[in-house]
């Protein structure tokens, strides 16, 4: 299933990296904030809704490497990030798709103002399609479940396909086995 | 809505923009292909079934699905406002604005509310609202209306939407397509920011959930229904589904149908309201809109419209918006989709016009995954169109002559004598006065001297023949090309069978029936079924595909609409024994009655699908089966199957799209090289003959019975 979702991942512009646990997939994240040049500076800042798949990040640690990184997601802070990191729930593999319930606006903010989504998930959590997706959560239970496929995108100006229009340009998607 | 003249320059404005048909013909060339792509793996008809049954079964009871839908989304704490009317609609939100202040308002692509016009009346009312999907921003900026249901843009050029652009932020922007999606970005940017309020529609709304499911590329519907603190759904009726399973299908459709994608960038799915990015609660309002929906769900003619999912694939296989576009074929919904709609959602009379743009070809109902005979609805438009406003003087005139198969006959006869000075080598290549316009683009077919109903009582038939078949000929037969009329009496007989031509037959009623006068269409339909029942006969074969529906079919259906049960029995009956010819000829060899020689080195010929043999009688495979069976190698134009647009009276009313559509068509034949083009319809063969005559093109117009004719063992 990895395979498919990968090929159909990277078919629309997202580029998928694996990782055999969290440890290696963090240093992947961290590494990849420092060569986007995150800084403390308006459009340069970055935002990260921790959750359970890279675990709680060490906060003091990162601060110190990365001064443009902040913790906690508000309107304001994804307004001014360039990058933001977020936890999916699950992903699907007939479409390259992450999904997410995205109730907590927090886990929703970075992935829709920033430049660039870093987009964490378990290889474990992947369904074959929407079909056995949409079988297995209940919306009622869930104000806003997101789906992302690929990053923001548009063909309005004479069909010429344009990557980032109001959400991120650059989708990583960063998959962690264990 | 424009008066007829106006109506014409309109289209001739459309047909003089090269932007327009040349972006939206390269579009529909890309777009079979990509199209094709999307679809790879998958069982479309099975989709269709699936999308069928999830949205029909919707349709025919959207009331209750409304009332549960309100009951399981207040549950989850939204608000649902039932909107019975656009006023009710557009009072509602405008109320709620004034309530709460709102100043700012952010949009995300929504028809809804193009349909109830609520721009204007937020604008009226002084707030400032912003279009934030980039084409639909860009139409905002320059004041138009969208062209296209998914691509509302599309008619503009890069360099318009820069000039545009260099207005909007005072700065002159170069026509660079990535720069200028920057600059939407970063305008609309602080849009997002500072509203008050996001409107959305939806694509979809569950009832037993209460959700509504959102699709978007760019992203804008996320942050449209996340940033500011009220969000309001406009949403039309016919958007509710049952259950979330049957959200599947058409979430697996729609994508692949509207953009060539497996998926769109970004679903949501929305059930009740979320909390706000600063954790306060949000408020969201869903607008269910009727407008006449549960009307339309409830009248058998057009329900199934409501299972439209607005992929506006139809719009892109359509010959006559790929030449014209939106803003002339149609309104806020655009194409034959959007006549109908319009028809219901507006009024009846103000689809008058765009609904007369359709020439019936029948490709969309080839690809709408909603599986929705626009054509057939078309027709029914027209129907209650002339009911209610009667018919144009000029055609009634000829509709009563039509009716009055001795008056027509003799009149065709006496043309034959009136058209002598024009005609030269069997055509004609312009007509005086008047009548001119008829053959401005295209030569016409010189009216037979003797018609086939004359010459078929010279024709000796070899005697003691066992079985007896019905040949019904048609108006173009019989007065234009005879010729074909006696090649399948040839054929026939050396299959050992008999052939009889019942006098009583007349016009097929098709042209009646497309311009919507039932009335005469159903005389001419009881006349043929008189004419032909008592005919003694195993079968009926036509030569004219357009003919050959109208007898199988549209003649029943004709006199069950006109209230004539018992008749509609008889021609239900008569139907069942009819068939086109190579459909019957192909029969014929395969039972080894009919023996055809392949001739040697014969060269290739190109053969052109007629719109009614290949998708109302799917008979795509007989005629080049017996093109290949006598010898000839077929070798395929560029969109063999697209309509050459005859349309029949279809020509005679836009002659201006008619003629494009045809050079089209005869570019194609020409690029094959082949000196000959093989057709069974005789329809297209005057329309393409007449082309390739005006413009002193050697090519050859052969109808496949003339063909085989020569062939035979
Ligand atoms: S039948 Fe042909 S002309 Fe009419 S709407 Fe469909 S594609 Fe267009
Ligand atoms: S009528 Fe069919 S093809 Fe056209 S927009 Fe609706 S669903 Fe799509």
């Amino acid at each position: 299933m990895f395979e498919q979702f990968q090929a159909r991942a990277q078919a629309v512009s997202a580029e998928v990296h694996r990782f055999a646990g969290a440890g290696p997939a963090l240093d992947f994240v961290v590494h990849t904030l420092l060569a986007e040049g995150v800084a403390p500076e308006p459009g340069r800042r970055a935002v990260w809704c921790p959750g359970p798949i890279l675990g709680p990040p060490e906060p003091e640690r990162l601060a110190r490497e990365l001064p443009g990184l902040t913790f906690e997601v508000t309107r304001a802070a994804a307004a001014e990030s360039k990058v933001g990191v977020s936890e999916l729930d699950w992903a699907i593999a007939d479409t390259g798709t992450l999904a997410q319930d995205a109730t907590d606006p927090r886990r929703r903010l970075p992935s829709m103002l920033t430049e660039t989504h870093l987009a964490v998930f378990r290889t474990a959590s992947l369904v074959p399609d929407l079909a056995t997706l949409l079988a297995r959560v209940d919306p009622r239970r869930m104000r806003y479940l997101t789906c992302i496929t690929g990053p923001s995108r548009t063909a309005d100006i004479e069909r010429v396909l344009t990557i980032g229009v109001h959400g991120p340009r650059r989708l990583l998607v960063v998959a962690v086995d264990a | 809505m424009a008066d007829r003249t106006g109506f014409h320059e309109h289209i001739a404005e459309a047909l003089q923009n090269p932007n327009l048909a040349g972006a939206l013909g390269r579009f529909s060339e890309a777009y079979a292909i990509s199209r094709a792509k999307a679809y790879e793996g998958i069982d479309f008809e099975k989709l269709r079934d699936q999308i069928v049954e999830a949205k029909g079964n919707a349709a025919g009871k959207l009331d209750v699905l409304a009332g549960r839908f309100e009951a399981e989304a207040t549950r989850a704490g939204a608000r649902v406002f039932r909107a019975g009317s656009p006023e009710e609609a557009r009072d509602y939100i405008l109320r709620l604005c004034r309530d709460r202040g709102v100043k700012r308002v952010v949009k995300s692509k929504s028809m809804a509310t193009e349909e109830i016009h609520l721009n204007q009346a937020l604008e009226k009312e002084g707030m400032r609202v912003k279009e934030t999907d980039l084409g639909e921003w860009i139409i905002q900026l320059a004041g138009q209306r969208p062209s296209h249901m998914v691509m509302p843009a599309i008619h503009m050029t890069k360099e318009e939407v820069a000039a545009i652009f260099s207005k909007e932020v005072k700065e002159r922007l170069a026509a660079d397509i990535p720069r200028l999606v920057a600059v939407a970005r970063q305008e609309l940017r602080e849009e997002f920011l500072q509203a008050d309020l996001g409107i959305s529609g939806a694509n979809l709304a569950v009832a037993e959930t209460g959700s509504l499911v959102i699709l978007t590329n760019e992203g804008n519907a996320r942050l449209v229904t996340t940033l500011p603190r009220i969000h309001v759904a406009v949403v039309g009726v016919e958007k509710l589904v049952e259950r979330m399973a049957d959200v599947v299908p058409v979430v697996r459709a729609l994508p692949r149908s509207a953009t060539s994608q497996l998926l769109t960038s970004y679903l949501s799915v929305l059930t009740g309201p979320a909390p706000g990015p600063e954790g306060e609660q949000k408020e969201l309002h869903v607008v269910l809109l009727d407008n006449r929906r549960t009307a339309m769900g409830a009248d058998p003619r057009f329900a199934q419209a409501l299972r439209c999912i607005r992929c506006a694939s139809c719009l892109n296989v359509c010959p006559v918006f790929r030449l014209v576009g939106g803003h002339v074929f149609g309104d806020v919904y655009t194409g034959g989709i959007g006549a109908i709609l319009t028809a219901w959602f507006d009024a009846l009379e103000a689809s008058e016009h765009i609904q007369g743009l359709c020439i019936q070809c029948g490709n969309c109902t080839q690809v709408c995954p909603a599986r929705i005979d626009i054509p057939e609805m078309v027709v029914e438009l027209r129907r209650r169109l002339a009911k209610e406003q009667g018919q144009p003087l000029l055609q009634k005139g000829i509709f009563r002559i039509v009716n009055d198969r001795r008056l027509f006959h003799s009149m065709l006869r006496a043309a034959s004598l009136a058209q002598k000075p024009f005609a030269r080598d069997g055509m004609i290549r312009h007509l005086p006065f008047f009548l001119s316009g008829l053959a401005e683009f295209r030569s016409l077919p010189a009216i037979a001297r003797r018609p086939f109903r004359d010459r078929f009582r010279e024709i000796e038939q070899p005697r003691g023949l066992s079985e007896k078949v019905a040949f019904y000929a048609g108006c173009l037969v019989d007065f234009a090309y005879p010729g074909t009329g006696e090649a399948v009496v040839k054929v026939l007989n050396r299959a050992g069978i008999e052939v009889v031509f019942p006098e009583a037959q007349t016009c097929c009623g098709a042209p009646a029936r497309y311009a919507g006068s039932f009335a005469v269409a159903a005389q001419n339909a009881r006349d043929n079924v008189a004419a032909l029942e008592g005919a003694g006969a195993s079968a009926v074969v036509s030569a004219c595909p357009t003919c050959t529906v109208a007898l199988t079919r549209e003649m029943a259906e004709t006199l069950e609409a006109e209230g004539e049960h018992e008749w509609a029995v008889r021609a239900r009956k008569l139907g069942e024994k009819v068939v086109d010819f190579s459909t019957l000829v192909k029969r014929l060899v395969d039972q080894g009655r009919l023996r055809l020689v392949p001739g040697e080195g014969l060269p290739a010929v190109t053969y052109h699908d007629s719109c009614h043999l290949k998708r109302t009688l799917r008979a795509e495979k007989p005629p080049r089966q017996l093109l290949q069976a006598v010898g000839h190698e077929v070798k395929e134009m560029f969109e063999s199957d697209m309509c050459c647009g005859m349309g029949g009276s279809y020509s005679l009313k836009f002659p201006e799209i008619s003629k494009p559509i045809l050079t089209r068509k005869l570019e194609s034949i020409r690029k094959t090289g082949c000196g000959t083009v093989a057709l069974d319809c005789p329809g297209c063969a005057m329309q393409i003959q007449g082309g390739l005559h005006k413009a002193g093109d050697a090519v050859q117009v052969r109808h496949l019975a003339e063909i085989v004719a020569e062939r035979l063992a």
